[in-house]
């Protein structure tokens, strides 16, 4: 870095700051940690700040153990998605203990179940089979998946093994199947879809907001419009009534890009806002003028030097955009109109436990909507963190 | 004002045809025409219709012609007639299915939009004169919860407590033992039963952000130098707050509707599909899923000119209560 860079920054980390703090920041200057302080790039000081917010920073942690699952789904959950335990449908959850008849410590185990009907209710009545404890290990072998589509395994991280009863800590659905195996291999939809869905919304957002916010004019008039009406418009309806449109035949692929883009149809709406109304300041700024004066050309000027202005914020918006299109895809295959089986989301899952009377049996089927609550909270409170910490003035 | 509300009314006509024409592709969407689907229907299903009775069908609604024929044909129909098409699923006119289910979605809708306002308007009262204090505290991490919570699970959940612990089945307009009984006290007891679950999930969904916009703008009027003149003029607390800054922070609430609207008719779609309301939303949903387009696209339509036409309401109120707004807007 040559000393002029260094001096500019240096500067442009004064100006950053807000004026009560200069007084302040004159103090510490003589501290060595003030002067990574000046050095500090944008980013850098993003990351600081936003280290300090713990509750932002436990999100984000749990986020990425999310995403790690939606990753490698075969890998951290204890069976398929579609591995139907014979004997074991509607199962409530497994009862985990940790201490013996006797009363003694032991490594968490499970008994198997052995199963009768009940004459009467014609409920399945489970009774535990004592004689012999089942140890929950690590890394179990299972049912062969493939590893990212790539290499066959048959390795869990944990599980009751091969000879093992069935595991299973959400319960089972009508067909004896895993429901925690089902909601973590429905992340990867669930989970996957806010993302696609944001970067469609984010290249429209940015394209048209950018057009709008930079050339003003009569394309700014249309541009606002369509943003006005999309805004005014209800979108569960509109939603419904594109998803309806949808071909039946269609593949899980097919159906999953169709169904993002008719998310990011509303989605792109609000993105643009934030792009243009920023655009609109930056581009009064000396620098924007002092850039044309040297002859830069537009596209120049936008991308390298107005879009920099505002990236932090455009992430913040992305991040706060991603729980509105988890929570559409949600709505949308619960009520049907959106993946369809044997594709696996959470949405999907509480689809199938639509009726009062599934609820009423099995409430572990209610287990996917926490992760969707969990989800989208997790994504309110990172995204509020990083707008703070996003935000040169505060403090 | 007048000239204020007719400058309104006039930049309504083309948000009002864009909703028409959005309205007018989503019947178009599906590949073939319904007219040539169900005359396959029909054969399929053993009745052999007559040639001259499908190129009559095709000619009513315009098939043999290009799109904005139908358009042009589907428009006419609703400006002149009132006529919205014709629902091949439920073998009758869209009209009367609209009849039937609209007033249903206007009433919940209306008290849903009250509702929340009962509950957040107090709490964002509160939030502001006592910030960062308990209640503030609990307010705030509830609207966060609320958000993220999917409304149909919501009503889900709720609907299935409420069976379970008060024995009660908060399903449909009435109970079961209700259904044909002439209307009496017993009745409309049952009925606002009913009705007291989907309005209350419905409202609360627009609860959390309604507190935040209250919360802030009265935060924002409690620092101005009016309320310390006051407060230094001995008038009482209660006084001063509800007599200026609560009156001035209610504005920004009605400016908010234009975006509480949707929110709450997305809200009633999906619960009333959850609880088997007869509103719209579940005839959206049945019509959806047997792709009856001109159903589809006529609730479209009517959905989003409500919402607009609600946010119209809104502003001229706006313009009535708040001068500055008028006379900026007419450039006096």
């Amino acid at each position: 870095m040559t000393v002029q860079q260094q001096t500019k920054q240096a500067a442009q980390g004064l100006i950053n700051q807000p004026a009560g703090d200069l007084d302040a920041i004159i103090e510490e200057q003589l501290d060595v940690k003030s002067e990574r302080y000046y050095y500090a790039k944008q980013w850098q000081l993003i990351w600081w700040r936003f280290r300090r917010h713990r509750l932002a920073m436990l999100s984000s942690i749990l986020l990425i153990f999310f995403y790690l699952i939606a990753i490698i789904p075969g890998f951290m959950s204890p069976y398929l998605p579609q591995t139907r335990f014979e004997n074991r449908q509607q199962s409530p959850p497994s009862k985990v203990l940790i201490w013996d008849e006797n009363g003694s410590l032991q490594r968490p185990f499970v008994y198997a179940l052995t199963r009768v009907l009940d004459p009467k209710t014609f409920k399945y009545i489970y009774t535990e089979d004592r004689s012999q404890r089942f140890p929950i290990r690590f890394f179990v072998e299972g049912d062969t998946y493939k590893f990212w589509g790539q290499w066959e395994t048959n390795r869990h991280l944990f599980g009751t093994g091969l000879d093992g009863p069935p595991l299973v800590l959400f319960g089972t659905d009508e067909l004896g199947r895993d429901i925690l195996s089902r909601t973590f291999y429905g992340s990867r939809i669930s989970l996957s879809i806010g993302f696609v869905g944001v970067i469609l919304s984010f290249f429209i957002g940015v394209t048209l907001g950018g057009i709008s916010g930079y050339f003003g004019g009569i394309a700014d008039e249309i541009i606002q419009r369509i943003i006005d009406f999309l805004l005014s418009i209800p979108a569960l309806p509109f939603w419904m009534a594109l998803a309806a449109a949808l071909p039946r035949d269609w593949s899980v692929t097919q159906t999953y890009f169709a169904i993002t883009v008719i998310l990011s149809i509303i989605g792109w709406s609000g993105l643009a806002r934030v792009v243009r109304g920023k655009l609109l300041a930056l581009r009064e700024e000396d620098y924007a003028l002092a850039a044309q004066a040297a002859g830069a050309s537009q596209p120049r000027i936008i991308f390298r030097h107005l879009l920099p202005g505002f990236t932090s914020h455009l992430i913040v918006s992305l991040t706060l955009a991603i729980p509105g299109s988890i929570l559409g895809e949600t709505t949308l295959s619960f009520l049907g109109l959106g993946m369809q089986p044997p594709a696996v989301s959470w949405g999907v899952l509480l689809g199938d436990a639509q009726d009062m009377v599934v609820v009423a049996q099995q409430p572990w089927r209610l287990i996917p909507g926490a992760f969707v609550v969990i989800a989208v909270l997790l994504f309110n409170f990172v995204g509020d963190g990083l707008r703070d910490a996003a935000d040169p003035y505060a403090n | 004002m007048l000239l204020y509300i007719v400058r309104r009314v006039i930049m309504l006509i083309p948000i009002l045809f864009l909703i028409s024409i959005v309205s007018f592709i989503v019947i178009e969407l599906p590949p073939g025409d319904w007219v040539s689907n169900y005359i396959t229907n029909l054969r399929n299903s053993g009745i052999d219709l007559q040639e001259e009775e499908a190129a009559r069908l095709t000619a009513i609604y315009g098939f043999d012609q290009p799109s904005y024929v139908r358009y042009g044909k589907w428009m006419t129909g609703i400006l002149t007639r009132g006529d919205f098409g014709w629902s091949f699923q439920w073998g009758k006119p869209v009209n009367d299915i609209l009849r039937e289910r609209l007033p249903f979605t206007i009433i919940i809708s209306f008290s849903a939009l009250i509702l929340s306002w009962l509950i957040a308007i107090p709490i964002g009262i509160y939030s502001a004169t006592h910030p960062y204090s308990l209640v503030d505290y609990i307010a705030t991490i509830l609207a966060f919860v609320w958000v993220a919570t999917p409304g149909f699970l919501l009503a889900f959940v709720s609907a299935w407590l409420i069976f379970r612990y008060l024995d009660f089945s908060p399903l449909g307009l009435n109970s079961t033992e209700f259904l044909d009984a002439p209307w009496n006290t017993a009745k409309l007891i049952d009925r606002i039963k009913h009705l007291i679950l989907p309005i209350v999930i419905i409202g609360l969904s627009g609860t959390g952000a309604t507190i935040r916009v209250m919360r802030a703008n009265l935060l924002d009027e409690l620092k101005k130098q009016y309320v310390t003149t006051a407060r230094a003029k001995g008038v009482p607390e209660l006084t001063i707050l509800f007599k200026y800054p609560v009156r001035i922070a209610f504005n920004p609430l009605f400016s908010t509707i234009g975006w509480l609207l949707p929110a709450i008719i997305s809200g009633e779609v999906i619960i009333s599909v959850v609880l088997s309301m007869p509103t719209m939303g579940p005839a959206l949903l049945r019509a959806t899923l047997a792709q009856d387009m001109y159903l589809v696209g006529s609730i479209v339509l009517i959905l989003s000119s409500l919402t607009v036409l609600g946010t119209l309401i809104s502003d001229i109120y706006l313009a009535w209560a708040d001068p500055r707004i008028r006379f900026d807007a007419t450039g006096k």
